[in-house]
């Protein structure tokens, strides 16, 4: 221990702290000032950003002591002592640059330090000065506009207007730009994500991961570790409760592996110690003995007659799942067909990389005032989580309470169990909480991706340039374990005609185990990687043809009365052709006499074209419905619980919205209360781009029960009839009587009537694949056009703009909403032209930040949205889902407009540039590596 | 997770070299960190007992001019090198070349004793200081010595320096004057590791009348396993007229000459042949246009 002199937002601290530490530790674990962040101690995320003496660091690698004596200002310190917001805080609110909310801090302390220095920063030096701070949700827009009104507003100027998208008919609540929920706390540092919470006696937790990708565990020692001071349990598979077996749609994952370790990110034994460093060196202390096994590394060799069976109780062997769609005569509609196209795309496996790594904290009963044994986590499916813990560990759910917590991002990328399972255990064996936080490292070896695919397909129209026929072969890189490969195969599989009208299909796809991480859920679910095959076959049969690929479309997209090639006929809310015409109507006049490709000295520069559906909710004959509980209270507030998540999409100021609208309440008397598996009504997962619709309508819906139990009370009260009563601001009226809703409700209380309504809302029935009928509620449509830069001499690509339509059905927060778009294009530029998770025969290359590229602001395109509001008459006032529509179409959208400016056709993502510049020397026209295929 | 027990700021060269020799070994100089404590945490080195920070020996953080030369210290940060007018007009390769390393955050605090100790074969920093013709200070072995800056580097990540023994002070070289200039360019793969498929800095002298290179250095890199110069390409220019004709031969000559591997992370031997001649042929002809104009303006600063 040594003194440490530092001064920490104005206020001198003498520390008397190990040498060892940084000055992240410092600032979260000494002073409790936990608004820093810590996204992967590599000093490459910039999301620990602070300021000494000005200068913005990363304090995750910054030691401590090097700070003494010197000024640190954090996050915490940016707001003044009475409350008020400082301009950069304000601002990044105003604009909606705040989403899950966890690199606020960072990009907010990076451009703070910025506007110190710069009174007037344009776009270029406020990218010069985030480059290194990364968002994985809002796609940057919002925050360049955000820092460029807070430097308005510090010159003195004023504020900037908030960009805020057109919509049509806004309501009360509804289709309005309300701030959403939590943001002050956010902005402020003071917001807590699970990692942020801290017990007394609290343990904490690693786990020790398996040393092969395939093997046969022959023994497992844990001794040594057992008997190093500090450690209180070493668990291994002989201490799981229950059933050492957990899973979504299939159990097939071992909470602690016994016998076989089937990829590197296996759990074999979980630690629980005094402190974390005590945890790491007890896991080097546990002695494991392997047989190496044959390793499974693609999913065509998984189909082969030589590979190992990974699974021997899965009845098809390494075939997880055969999904196929049969539509029409396959033969007679290529026997129809002028021109045919065919053609082998590959996808990579890609990595969520939500800011926040996984975390779960774990606390016995009986302690810190909990009844029962609860888990705190930011977890998508709380309910599902609960019960997966419970069957672990051999309980029955009621005894088992998950509450989540806020949550850094997640994209699909937390649905599955991580370390809920583990915290649960080790609270129960050692009667103390337990953290289990895992660091970037491990997050990246262990959750799910999105799956590597082997598409091919192959596409025929006639010359009149109708679609006439679709056969495509997928197959995907299931990984180790089931997770959701079989919904999300299912949905490539399903929506690989693309959205057009297709009168013959014929598609199968193969979902396999591997021994590579598994693959699961991921913003897009599949549909991402069909449609890269589906719109690049698009573009190829326009050109054979001969027909502009705009003309193309439009001639083929699905409209009201199609029947999509699952037997589904549209009846309603088919936006596609009306993004496809404000997209081409910008695309056209955006430089006066358009061009889809020119030259100007070794720049090329092409525009590309590319459309995408994608179904809202679970679909395929499985119950979607949400439960919600509003309750009014005597303070004229109410509440309105539901157990389904936000991770930064903003589906708590949905709820909040459909709640103030249907009691014609201001949006700020709204409380929201999520995830809290005793305390909130099941939601269901946050996954398919479900909640606004689902969780949406479950609040409107109960709300507006809510509302009729109000207004028979208010009229009793007020002694007129309850037709004639009518909702304003809080009061209910009738011609000059009045009451207020605080007041009504003290009224109830004291009738001995409820002020509480709890409500299940079920979804439309759906269908399953194959048996014709609607297989989905509703779909969302968009349109994307990309315009690209291609370096003729290197080969480097740069996405200069991107124009967006979207067909949403309504936006029920247009500027969050447009933040889901921003943030779903910048997205996706990554999965086509930076991100690509490597694993080299079962073992991950991708094992650290620095090895995986995501799109950072210097990549932020200029970004034009166009909503489209086609109502669907189920959904929320016409809502259907956002979360991944936004982030489907924008590579094919990219590799189209390659094409166009190079001549090269891109099969294989993320593009490389290496093998463009080749292709483009040695004069071949199609590119089928990528950079790691490099030999 | 902890990575070292003891945390030392010693406030001369003679502290720093006594502590180093107290630990024997078990301690490491470090200045930013931003490589060594990412290594640490990566158990690319064990737990050091201390780590031995030298940035704040006055030595090693001035950045002086005297006449013609300029001395950088060591432990001057990457940013400090960026905003420092007399290496922006007269050193304007080092710039360019410290300006694209990382983001900001990692440009405050990172050094260039650092990049150098780090000997990556294409570090951006060291890339310039090749054809700067630096010269490095340094304390080895507890002698004070001054070593021309290629022979810091034995291999890839190996320097001539022992950081748990030696510590690199600063650097030495000769500014540009009127008729010379110098610039840097790379190309980096936009996925995995933030590595350059190719760097390349240029210093070049032309004559009074500015029609003909009187002298030349090119550094390449990453071709070797150190960072080096292409001496055959620098033949090729002197003395020869300053034209694109000369430029084109230079490039055949390098081409021939160098023969940069596939890498697999970084590019395939074919492309980083086509960038010698994309980086040779950009970045001499700014460095020309620049000895001729006496304007320098960094070129890729924070955005490569």
């Amino acid at each position: 221990m040594s003194k440490l002199d530092i001064t920490v937002n104005g206020q001198i601290h003498h520390l008397d702290i190990p040498e060892s530490r940084t000055l992240a530790q410092v600032l979260r674990y000494d002073l409790g000032l936990t608004g820093t962040k810590i996204g992967c101690e590599e000093a490459e995320c910039g999301i620990c950003t602070v300021l000494i003496n000005g200068t913005p660091v990363n304090s995750c690698i910054f030691p401590a002591f090097k700070a003494q004596g010197r000024e640190v200002q954090t996050v915490e310190g940016l707001a003044q002592d009475d409350g008020e917001l400082h301009p950069v805080q304000q601002n990044f609110i105003d604009h909606g640059a705040v989403q899950c909310g966890f690199c606020t801090p960072g990009l907010m302390m990076t451009a703070t330090a910025l506007l110190n220095e710069n009174s007037d920063p344009d776009d270029h030096a406020i990218k010069v000065a985030l480059k290194d701070t990364y968002c994985r949700c809002t796609g940057y827009a919002s925050v360049i506009a955000a820092i460029k009104s807070a430097a308005s507003e510090m010159r003195g100027e004023g504020s900037l207007p908030v960009n805020e998208p057109d919509v049509s008919e806004p309501m009360h609540a509804i289709s309005r730009s309300v701030p959403p929920q939590h943001v002050r706390e956010k902005v402020t540092g003071a917001a807590k994500y699970t990692d942020d919470y801290v017990f007394d006696g609290m343990l904490y937790a690693r786990t020790l991961r398996a040393a092969y990708p395939h093997a046969r565990i022959l023994d497992i020692n844990t001794e040594q570790a057992r008997a190093l001071p500090g450690v209180v349990a070493v668990l291994t598979h002989a201490n799981v409760p229950g059933e050492n077996l957990h899973g979504l749609v299939y159990r097939d994952w071992p909470v602690l592996c016994s016998d076989v370790v089937r990829y590197m990110g296996d759990g074999v034994a979980i630690v629980a110690a005094e402190t974390e460093d005590i945890a790491a060196e007890a896991l080097k202390l546990i002695e494991v003995e392997y047989e190496p096994l044959p390793v499974v590394g693609d999913p065509k060799f998984a189909h082969s007659h030589e590979a190992p069976i990974l699974h021997p109780h899965h009845p098809t062997g390494n075939l997880l799942k055969h999904i196929k769609v049969r539509h029409g005569d396959i033969e007679q509609g290529f026997a129809q067909a002028d021109y045919i196209v065919e053609r082998e795309y590959r996808t990579p496996t890609v990595e969520h990389a939500f800011l926040e790594p996984e975390c779960s904290i774990g606390i016995p009963p009986g302690v810190a005032g909990h009844e029962k044994l609860t888990i705190l986590v930011g977890s998508q499916i709380p309910y599902q989580d609960r019960n997966q813990i419970a069957l672990a560990l051999g309980l029955p759910e009621e005894k088992v309470r998950v509450i989540g917590t806020l949550i850094g991002g997640g994209f699909g990328g937390k649905e599955d169990i991580t370390g809920q399972i583990h915290a649960a255990m080790l609270a129960q064996a050692t009667g103390r909480p337990v953290k289990m936080l895992y660091t970037r490292q491990e997050s990246l070896i262990v959750h799910p991706k999105r799956h590597a695919t082997i598409i091919r397909m192959k596409t025929g129209a006639t010359k009149d340039g109708k679609l006439v026929a679709v056969e495509a072969e997928l197959y995907g890189d299931g990984g180790a374990y089931a997770s959701l490969s079989d919904k999300v195969m299912t949905r490539a599989t399903t929506h690989a005609t693309g959205p057009y009208v297709v009168p013959n299909a014929k598609i199968d796809c193969y979902a396999m185990y591997t021994n590579n991480p598994p693959s699961g859920a991921f913003r897009g679910f599949g549909v991402t990687q069909s449609a890269f095959a589906v719109e690049s076959n698009m573009d190829i049969l326009a050109e054979m043809i001969g027909i502009d690929p705009i003309e193309f479309r439009r001639l083929n997209a699905q409209k009201v009365g199609t029947t999509t090639a699952t037997g589904q006929v549209l009846r309603e809310s088919v936006g596609l052709l009306e993004t496809l015409s404000h997209v081409e109507q910008d695309m056209m006049s955006a430089d006066g006499d358009f061009h889809w490709a020119w030259r100007d000295g070794h720049k090329a520069y092409a525009w590309g074209l590319a459309c995408a559906y994608k179904n809202t909710g679970l679909g395929g004959g499985a119950p979607d419905r949400a439960e919600a509980e509003v309750e009014a209270f005597e303070d004229g507030s109410v509440e309105v619980r539901v157990a389904s998540a936000d991770m930064g999409q903003g589906l708590a100021h949905v709820v909040a919205q459909c709640t103030a609208e249907e009691l014609k309440l201001p949006y700020n008397r709204v409380r929201v209360l999520l995830c809290d598996t005793d305390l909130t009504p099941n939601g269901g997962p946050t996954t398919a781009s479900r909640q606004t619709f689902v969780s949406g309508n479950a609040a409107r819906v109960t709300s507006a029960l809510l509302r009729e139990a109000l207004t028979r009370s208010a009229a009793e009260f007020l002694d007129v009839p309850p037709e004639t009563l009518y909702y304003e601001e809080g009061l209910l009226r009738h011609n000059g009587k009045s009451v207020e809703l605080g007041q009504l409700v003290g009224w109830m209380k004291g009738n001995g009537l409820s002020s509480k309504v709890r409500h299940e809302y079920h979804a439309p029935a759906t269908q399953p694949l194959g048996t014709g009928g609607d297989m989905h509620f509703a779909f969302s449509y968009a349109t994307q056009a990309a315009l690209v830069e291609v370096d003729m001499e290197t080969g480097a690509v740069k996405v200069l703009k991107i124009i967006a339509g979207t067909d949403i059905g309504r936006a029920i927060n247009p500027l969050m909403l447009q933040g889901q778009v921003e943030g779903g294009i910048v997205m996706a530029m990554g999965n086509c032209l930076t991100e690509s998770y490597i694993v080299e025969n079962g073992v991950p290359w991708t094992n650290l930040f620095a090895r995986y590229k995501m799109p950072s602001i210097k990549h932020a395109p200029e970004i034009i949205s166009h909503l489209i509001e086609d109502r669907v008459s189920t959904g929320p006032y016409g809502a259907k889902g956002v979360g991944e529509i936004c982030s489907i179409n924008t590579s094919p959208a990219i590799c189209n407009a390659i094409y166009h400016a190079t001549g090269v056709r891109i099969f294989s993502l993320p593009v490389d540039q290496d093998a463009l510049l080749r292709a483009i020397r040695a004069g071949q026209t199609e590119v089928y590596t990528a950079w790691h295929d490099v030999r | 997770m902890k990575l070292w027990n003891h945390y030392h700021t010693p406030h001369s060269i003679d502290q720093a070299i006594a502590l180093l020799n107290q630990y024997q070994g078990k301690a490491k100089v470090v200045a930013g960190g931003t490589d060594l404590i990412v290594e640490l945490r990566e158990g690319h080195h064990p737990i050091q007992e201390a780590l031995i920070d030298v940035t704040q020996i006055p030595e090693l953080t001035r950045l002086t001019t005297n006449n013609n030369e300029i001395y950088v210290g060591a432990g001057v940060t990457h940013s400090q090198i960026v905003k420092s007018a007399v290496l922006v007009a007269r050193a304007t390769c080092l710039v360019e070349s410290c300006g694209v390393v990382g983001g900001p955050q990692v440009r405050n605090v990172g050094t260039l004793g650092g990049n150098v100790a780090h000997a990556l074969p294409a570090g951006d920093g060291t890339t310039s200081l090749v054809a700067l013709d630096a010269k490095a200070e340094i304390i080895m072995s507890g002698q004070r010595r001054v070593v021309p800056i290629a022979e810091m580097f034995r291999g890839p990540g190996q320097s001539l320096i022992d950081s748990t023994r030696d510590v690199i002070i600063g650097f030495r070289f000769v500014l540009c004057s009127d008729n010379e200039a110098t610039a840097f360019k790379r190309i980096m793969r936009p996925q995995g590791v933030a590595l350059p498929i190719l760097g390349c800095a240029i210093w070049v002298r032309l004559n009074p009348a500015q029609t003909h290179f009187e002298a030349a250095r090119v550094s390449i890199a990453p071709i070797g396993p150190t960072p080096g110069r292409a001496a055959e390409v620098e033949a090729i220019l002197i003395g020869q007229p300053a034209t694109d004709t000369i430029i084109e031969q230079a490039i055949e000559t390098a081409l021939q000459i160098l023969k940069p591997r596939t890498s697999k992370y970084r590019a395939t031997g074919d492309y980083r042949k086509e960038m010698i001649a994309v980086l040779l042929r950009r970045t001499l002809q700014l460095a020309v246009q620049r000895a001729r104009t006496g304007q320098a303006v960094p070129e890729g600063i924070g955005m490569e």
